[in-house]
C-alpha cells in the first residue's frame, strides 16, 4: 500500500482546510465510573473478565479517562493441538485516553499496553472528530499504530518457558462519517485499512497433512506471509421510533490480501420503560470464505508456500442473539452521583464451520478416518454485568 | 485534458464544496434535535461492554476493522 500515505495526507489537508468554517463547539461526555465483569463460555474455553473505568472532565475542553481489564484463561480453542498449549493465562490491559476539544474539533490521543505471559501489546491511538455544515456531520480520521511481541510457551499453565519468537507491527488508518439525515435518523460510514507485518501466525495452532502413520496425518508448522493488508467498510443507521423507541442497522463489508471476504449485518432494537429501565436485544450475522494458503489438511508436508489452519482463517458463520437491560437504580441520583445504574447482557453466539473438522473429538479411533471427522460447530455464551454512576 | 489537470479539477470541486458547506443552513434546527440527543441513539453507550464484544469477535473471526476500537492482546488460546 505504497500510494495510501498519500491519500491520507489528502484526507488531513482537507480536514485541516475543514476547520477554516467552524462555529460553536463540542461538547464531552459525562463523567463516569464502571465496574464490569464477564464470563465467556464456550468451544473448550472459559474466560473472565473483570474491568474498571474512570473517565474525568477536568474542564469543559479536556477529559481523561483510563481503564484497567484483566481476562482469566482457561481452557484452549479446538485447534490448539499442541502439547505444551497453554492451558490457564491471563491477559492484563490497560489504557489512558485524552480528549481534548477545541471549538468544533475533537482530539483524542490514547495508549493501550496488553500483557500475557507470551504475548505484549502496545498500542497507540490518534484521532481527531470535526462538527461541520451546522453540527449535523462529523467527520472523524484516525491513526492507531500496535507493536507486538510474541512467544510459546513451551513449560506448563503453572511454571511456564517463554521462548520470544518475533515481533508484529500493525497500522491502521480510518476515516469516519456520521450525518443527522432528519430530525429522526442518524446515519454513518467507517473505512479501515489495516496493514501489518512481521509474525503474525498464531504459534499454539498447527497445520495438518496426509501421512502414513496409524492416525492418517501428521501435524506441522503453520506458515504465514509476514505482510498483510485489509480493508472494512461499514454502514449504520440509527432511526428513533414515534414511541420512544430506537431500531439500527448496520452492514460491513471485509476484504484482505489472504483472500478473506467477510460480511457482517446486524440489527438492534432499543426500548426505554419509564426513566429507569431500558430493554435492549441485537442479532447478528457473520459470515467468510477461507484464506487461500488455509487447508483442513494438506496433501503431503510443505506442499504450499504457506500453509495455515488456523480456524479463524477458515470459512465459517457465526449468528449472535443478545438482550440487554439497564436498570436505573438511581435515577435521580444520590450522594456525589447525578444517576446511577446496573446492566445485565446475556448473549449466545453459534459458531459454524464449512472446512474445518474436529480432529480433537473424532478420529481413526472412532471410525473417522483423516478428512471426514464432522465439520467443528459450537456455541458460546456470553454474560456481562456492570454497575456505571455517572458524576 | 490530462489527468494532472482532471485532478486539480477535483480538488478545486472538494475544496469548493467544503467552503460552500460553511453556508449549508441545517436543515434539522438544533431545537428540534432533542430525539437525537436521547442516550437511546447513542451509538456506544458503555465503552467497556463495546470494547469486549468487539474483541470476542475479532478474537474468533478473521476480519477487523471499522467497528472504532483500539485494543491489544492476541485471544491466541
Amino acid at each position: 500500500m505504497t500510494t495510501f500515505p498519500r491519500h491520507l495526507s489528502r484526507l488531513a489537508a482537507l480536514a485541516a482546510l475543514s476547520l477554516m468554517c467552524v462555529a460553536g463547539a463540542a461538547v464531552l461526555p459525562d463523567d463516569r465510573a464502571d465496574v464490569f465483569y464477564s464470563s465467556y463460555r464456550g468451544g473448550g474455553m472459559d474466560i473472565t473478565g473483570e474491568s474498571v473505568l474512570v473517565r474525568k472532565k477536568f474542564s469543559e475542553q479536556f477529559a481523561v479517562q483510563a481503564n484497567y481489564f484483566i481476562d482469566k484463561v482457561s481452557g484452549a480453542s479446538v485447534d490448539v493441538l499442541s502439547n505444551a498449549s497453554v492451558i490457564k493465562d491471563e491477559r492484563k490491559q490497560k489504557s489512558l485516553s485524552v480528549d481534548y476539544i477545541h471549538d468544533k474539533t475533537q482530539y483524542n490521543l490514547s495508549y493501550t499496553n496488553s500483557t500475557e505471559r507470551d504475548y505484549v501489546s502496545n498500542t497507540t491511538h490518534f484521532s481527531l472528530s470535526q462538527d461541520m455544515f451546522g453540527d449535523l456531520t462529523t467527520v472523524t480520521l484516525g491513526f492507531t499504530d500496535s507493536r507486538d511481541k510474541i512467544g510459546e510457551n513451551n513449560g506448563k499453565s503453572y511454571a511456564p518457558i517463554i521462548a520470544w519468537l518475533g515481533h508484529a507491527q500493525s497500522r491502521s488508518y480510518e476515516a469516519g462519517l456520521s450525518q443527522v439525515v432528519t430530525k429522526n435518523l442518524i446515519a454513518g460510514a467507517t473505512l479501515e485499512v489495516i496493514t501489518d507485518q512481521g509474525l503474525l501466525s498464531n504459534p499454539y495452532r498447527s497445520i495438518r497433512f496426509l501421512d502414513a502413520v496409524p492416525l492418517g496425518y501428521s501435524l506441522g508448522t503453520q506458515v504465514y506471509p509476514n505482510t498483510h493488508t485489509s480493508t472494512a467498510v461499514e454502514a449504520r443507521a440509527k432511526y428513533y421510533l414515534p414511541y420512544r423507541a430506537a431500531a439500527s442497522v448496520s452492514y460491513r463489508y471485509f476484504s484482505d490480501t489472504w483472500g478473506i471476504r467477510a460480511n457482517t449485518i446486524e440489527l438492534g432494537y432499543t426500548q426505554p420503560v419509564s426513566n429507569k429501565f431500558i430493554f435492549e436485544g441485537r442479532v447478528r450475522h457473520y459470515s467468510q470464505n477461507h484464506a487461500t494458503f488455509y487447508s483442513d489438511l494438506f496433501p503431503f508436508a510443505n506442499s504450499q508456500n504457506f500453509e495455515a489452519r488456523d480456524q479463524n482463517l477458515a470459512a465459517s458463520t457465526n449468528n449472535t442473539i443478545d438482550a440487554k437491560m439497564t436498570w436505573a437504580f438511581a435515577p435521580e441520583g444520590f450522594l456525589i452521583f447525578k444517576r446511577a445504574t446496573t446492566t445485565f447482557d446475556v448473549s449466545r453466539i453459534q459458531f459454524k464451520y464449512s472446512d474445518f473438522r474436529n480432529i480433537k473429538a473424532y478420529s481413526i479411533a472412532n471410525g473417522f478416518a483423516a478428512g471426514t471427522e464432522p465439520l467443528y460447530s459450537f456455541n458460546a455464551m456470553v454474560y456481562q454485568v456492570y454497575v456505571s454512576l455517572f458524576f | 485534458m490530462t489527468m494532472r489537470t482532471s485532478s486539480k479539477l477535483a480538488v478545486a470541486g472538494i475544496i469548493g464544496l467544503i467552503l460552500g458547506g460553511c453556508s449549508i443552513q441545517p436543515w434539522v434546527k438544533p431545537y428540534e434535535r432533542d430525539r437525537l440527543a436521547d442516550p437511546i441513539m447513542s451509538w456506544d453507550r458503555d465503552a467497556i461492554s463495546g470494547a469486549y464484544v468487539d474483541h470476542i469477535y475479532e478474537s474468533r473471526e478473521g476480519s477487523r476493522g471499522a467497528t472504532g476500537t483500539a485494543g491489544g492482546g492476541c485471544g491466541c488460546n
